[in-house]
């Protein structure tokens, strides 16, 4: 790419092979920009496949219903003409009778029932109970029959569950996420307090956050002064302890936090023997928030450790002598002086503890009791006890949103690319 | 850090508050770590220390959970699973993510933030919901409770950070050597394995170390995704703490502190030798 | 998006390389709850059967729920073949379609020719699950550590002024319930009567309230007796047969207050579209058999569900202690034992669940 001034005074600039050099330079720098396009490709697909395709998967799984609505749709049908008040007529109650027959044969009738459940307890029991009646009806009038079965199939608000969760999609999973429902009238309001759950859980998860991100900060700054001002032969060797936690798996660790706190473990042990609590004031520090905050605290300290460690490494110490030197008291030197330039450092630790906090599930659900828990733990109970999946994914988008906007935060503030390990 | 002379008896105490402060936040971050490799020489079956080990009676002593573990069809199991998927998930973690990291230290790369971001989300997105979404897609595909899927799961959340560490040995990376390599007349794979790579190899190495470790220490998306065939060391750990304790777990997480232990070392030394390499300063 | 996954995992050459050692194809996947009550199943079915037919057993634990069976059944990759499970399991999972159905007529009759069905305990047998033992929720203490006075009734349970100190209760409403009723002084017979009620249920969750503090809540079977050899409880509820093992394999002093026992079943069902299925049924019938379910007696003190083992419960296997006083339904412990009604909780597991739930994160 030599180019010849000579042979052009006026006119574009050519390049060696006659062609304009701008365009030439664009050229060069678009191929410069598929190449390097082109090398990223391979990841790109591979994380859009098998990360972020799942994660679109269940945002989907947290709105889509299709229980209800693949199984009565002549039901449904019927019910769009109903009002909402008193009872649908005859045609709705033989078309139940029909599809919920036809749907314990085709062993669809448990999960309606249980979607149904879900939404209004004892539909459960209500349709198992009827299908297993029904079965024997030859005719109708259906209406009837199946009220003298139960009297609940008379109630205003079977049917209008029904027709709610008969809608293909739905946003009931968001409502139920933040402890509302849909009343009877088909107004939305807040569930019964002895019902309200998760919006206690979201604020306890960000509150269990706060303190974890607090306490790591209130234990890394020193230490991290510590490691930036030491001579680097005993920093390597200090910066060894904060590594090998990181490294170590989270199950030992929580393991150890297990033995340590246990009520005979290795700390209360230690106290009693001391003498600072007698054999029966053996205190509780684990099974509860404590136990929670203590193991979270020391297995993401080091995450607040090495950004804040490689932000203090950069600042030239003449900046804190040069203030000493015009008279300013150290504390007044190392707050006014020493501590805004370490701004940056404390911005990305605390971001990157509380980010990854927020979503914390193994050590909460080891040690932390019933006080301990986290908004990860209920997702992990729909999934895997309760079997109210939607519920889980509604749960899990709205966590992910919260993740996803501090993460947006940590990468305007921090930027990604100054993200460091090790 | 040796105190200069003119400081007062009050910057003394001071200065020896902060460093005992220092010691006991080394101590809480150490403690719990080492605390657990006695008890697994425990001779009892429970997680306290008894008095005889307390007093040093060598018969409170025993190796018997080490024993366990070899003799134990399911550890031994475990660990193989584990070695696999950890192997494997790491070389298609380090590949991809080398390449991807010398498309993105490049200035020109179109909607960088944007891409960057996407890659490292694996890493920040919180564990339970990348696996209940993969639990919930790889079951429609067919991968869950197949070693595939759970290497492709893995190797997807280790990405992240062989693109960080990689991308980082790339930083001050001088790109006038690679037009220098090329203005000779070597084509792009050979000034890659011939310039870039002997300057990348350590992050390409401690980025790859990274992944396998994230991956031999996941238990989230192997409690969604896995079966029992697919059954994982730490996966066997959860278990032994939720559904039958026993000590024999206090000695798989000795072993795991050893084999931390060494995985660290190497990525220090791989980490020293690259900055001596760049020409940066240690430390 | 089924091709590009699978062909990009073959170009990897994944999948040639890293289908793992499977521990045995073959195998039988049994799937039940850990700890000393898998090693009785271990000892009195899994073991003979791969004596008598071949077959290996591949033993599994997990901790109760119908997860993992309902996403074998909706993705067919189908890995579990015969699953230990409650009452309410059994029976939703029927409903969901995630059990194959037994036919009661293929089971062993007794030994004297007694047909199948006339020799199960009543109850024992469901639509699409056979039961093999009988189990009690109880509660122990540790008599090393409870030095002074000791808790005889359920109500000493709950009276926190008269014994001090932690007491674990497993995480769900199920006996917690009925225990609090009857704690507050509700008949025993009316328990579940009361608790179909609005009212019944804030008078039971009323009586929990006034222990909260005092409770660690555990969710596997192995945790109670861990809890208490670790001193981490002063009492706490637990499945009999777990206290049982550690009284005797583990030389434990833990007493059992058998007052007002809650008793239940557990079953065996086989997972809906296993390859394995006739291999599957012959194994529940080979478990299920009077004297495979008399064996299993000698290994755990949960009692056997026909009537024609009751008499063959001899001793324990490893200690050697007469197996029959530490059995739920012996005539001493079975006084005032309540059968956990499954009818109840099939309908209201869900809602009690969920105020369960919100209750304990206030």
């Amino acid at each position: 790419m030599t180019v010849d001034a000579g042979t052009a005074p006026s006119g574009p600039i050519l390049a060696a092979d006659g062609t304009p050099l701008k365009v030439s330079l664009r050229k060069a720098q678009r191929v410069r920009k598929l190449r390097a396009f082109a090398l990223v490709l391979p990841l790109l697909a591979f994380v859009l496949i098998t990360f972020i395709l799942p994660i679109v998967d269940m945002l989907f799984r947290s709105v889509d219903n299709p229980v209800v609505a693949r199984n009565l749709p002549i039901t449904l049908n019927v019910l769009k003409e109903w009002d909402g008040t008193g009872t649908p007529d005859e045609t709705a109650y033989a078309a139940i009778a029909k599809e919920l027959v036809e749907a314990r044969e085709n062993k669809e009738m448990g999960k309606v029932a249980t979607r149904l459940n879900f939404e209004t307890s004892g539909m459960r029991s209500l349709i198992g109970k009827s299908v297993r009646k029904i079965r024997r009806l030859k005719e109708g009038p259906y209406k009837e029959a199946l009220i003298k079965i139960d009297k609940r199939w008379a109630n205003t608000e079977i049917w209008s569950t029904i027709k709610r969760i008969g809608a293909p999609y739905t946003h009931v999973q968001y409502l139920a996420a933040l402890d509302m429902k849909t009343q009877p009238d088909g107004s939305v309001g807040m569930q019964p307090e002895d019902r309200q759950i998760y919006g206690q859980i979201f604020m306890r998860t960000l509150w269990i956050s706060l303190l974890v991100t607090g306490f790591c900060l209130l234990l890394a700054y020193p230490v991290s002064y510590l490691l930036a001002t030491l001579p680097l032969r005993y920093s390597n060797l200090l910066m060894v302890m904060v590594l090998l936690p990181f490294w170590t798996s989270l199950l030992v660790r929580t393991t150890s936090w297990i033995v340590l706190l246990q009520r005979n473990g290795v700390v209360n042990d230690l106290l009693v023997w001391v003498g600072i609590v007698g054999e029966d004031g053996r205190i509780q520090m684990i099974y509860n928030q404590t136990g929670t905050l203590v193991a979270m605290t020391q297995i993401l300290l080091p995450f607040m450790i090495l950004p804040l460690y490689s932000v203090m490494k950069t600042i030239s110490p003449s900046y804190m002598r040069a203030a000493r030197s015009l008279g300013a008291k150290p504390a007044t030197a190392f707050v006014r002086v020493y501590m805004p330039q370490t701004a940056a450092g404390v911005g990305a630790g605390c971001l990157l503890v509380f980010i990854l906090s927020i979503g914390y599930y193994i050590t909460p659900a080891l040690v932390g009791g019933q006080s301990g828990t986290m908004i990860s733990n209920f997702i992990a109970y729909h999934m895997k006890s309760s079997l109210n999946w939607s519920l889980a994914a509604a749960l899990g988008t709205i966590l992910l949103a919260a993740v996803l906007v501090l993460y947006w935060l940590y990468n305007k503030i921090v930027g990604i690319d100054n993200m460091k390990l090790g | 850090m040796a105190l200069p002379p003119y400081v007062g008896p009050a910057g003394r105490a001071w200065h020896y508050s902060f460093l005992i402060f220092c010691g006991l936040v080394f101590l809480f971050l150490i403690a719990p770590i080492l605390v657990i490799i006695p008890l697994s020489f425990n001779a009892e079956p429970y997680f306290t220390f008894t008095e005889g080990m307390l007093a040093f009676e060598s018969d409170a002593y025993s190796t018997r959970w080490y024993a366990d573990i070899v003799n134990n069809p399911q550890w031994v199991f475990s660990a193989g699973n584990s070695v696999i998927v950890a192997v494997f998930a790491t070389l298609i973690a380090t590949v991809l993510g080398t390449v991807a990291a010398l498309g993105l230290s490049q200035a020109h790369l179109p909607y960088k933030p944007a891409v960057m971001g996407l890659l490292i989300s694996p890493m920040i997105v919180p564990l339970i919901i990348s696996a209940a979404g993969m639990f919930f897609f790889y079951s429609k595909i067919g991968l869950a409770q197949t070693m595939p899927g759970l290497i492709l799961a893995h190797a997807v959340l280790g990405t992240p950070f062989v693109v960080i560490t990689v991308t980082a040995t790339l930083v001050g990376f001088d790109h006038s050597l690679t037009r220098a390599s090329e203005n000779l007349g070597a084509g792009p794979t050979r000034t890659f394995f011939k310039i870039q790579m002997p300057l990348i190899l350590p992050g390409v190495v401690s980025g790859g170390l990274f992944a396998f470790i994230t991956s031999f220490d996941e238990v989230v998306v192997v409690f969604f995704l896995a079966g029992f065939e697919q059954r994982t060391i730490p996966r066997q750990m959860w278990a032994g703490i939720r559904e039958q304790i026993s000590p024999t777990i206090l000695a798989v997480a000795t072993i795991l502190v050893c084999i931390s232990i060494a995985l660290l070392t190497t990525v220090e030394l791989l980490r020293r030798r690259s900055e001596r390499l760049r020409g940066m300063s240690p430390g | 998006m089924r091709l590009p996954i699978l062909t990009g995992a073959a170009v990897l050459g994944l999948a040639a390389f890293a289908s793992g050692p499977a521990i045995a194809a073959d195998a039988l996947t049994v799937v039940s709850w850990g700890g000393a009550f898998t090693k009785s199943q271990l000892e009195a079915y899994h073991k003979p059967y791969t004596a008598k037919y071949g077959t290996k057993i591949q033993s599994e634990d997990y901790n109760g729920g119908l997860a993992e069976v309902r996403a074998q059944v909706e993705t067919g990759k189908i890995t579990w073949d015969v699953v230990d499970v409650e009452v309410s399991e059994g029976v939703r999972g029927c409903d969901e379609g995630l059990f194959e159905p037994i036919d009661t007529s293929s089971l062993l009759p007794a030994p004297d020719g007694t047909p199948a069905v006339d020799d199960f305990i009543p109850g024992s047998v469901i639509e699409c699950a056979v039961a093999t033992i009988v189990w009690s929720t109880v509660f122990a203490y540790d008599a090393d550590v409870m030095t002074g006075a000791k808790p005889t009734t359920l109500k000493d349970f709950f009276d926190v002024k008269k014994f001090p100190g932690k007491r674990g209760l497993r995480k769900t409403p199920v006996v917690n319930m009925e225990w609090a009723l009857i704690a507050d002084g509700v008949a025993r017979d009316d328990v579940y009567d009361v608790l179909s009620t609005k009212a019944g249920q804030d008078r039971a969750f009323k009586k929990l309230d006034s222990i909260k503090d005092h409770v660690l809540w555990w969710e596997a079977g192995a945790q109670p007796p861990q809890m208490l050899a670790d001193g981490e409880v002063l009492m706490t509820s637990a499945y009999n047969g777990r206290i049982f093992n550690a009284q005797a394999t583990e030389n434990k002093n833990f007493n059992i207050v058998w007052d007002n026992q809650l008793f239940a079943f557990d079953y065996y069902a086989i997972v809906k579209g296993t390859k394995r299925k006739d291999e599957a049924l012959r194994y529940l019938q080979f478990a299920t058999a009077t004297e495979q379910l008399a064996a299993q007696a000698s290994w755990i003190s949960y009692g056997p569900t026909r009537k024609s083992s009751a008499g063959m419960v001899g001793k324990h296997a490893i200690s050697g202690v007469d197996m029959k006083p530490h059995m739920p339904t012996d005539p001493k412990n079975f006084k005032t034992a309540l059968l956990n009604n499954s009818d109840f909780w099939a309908d209201n597991q869900d809602e009690l669940n969920e105020r369960f739930n919100a209750w304990l994160a206030k």
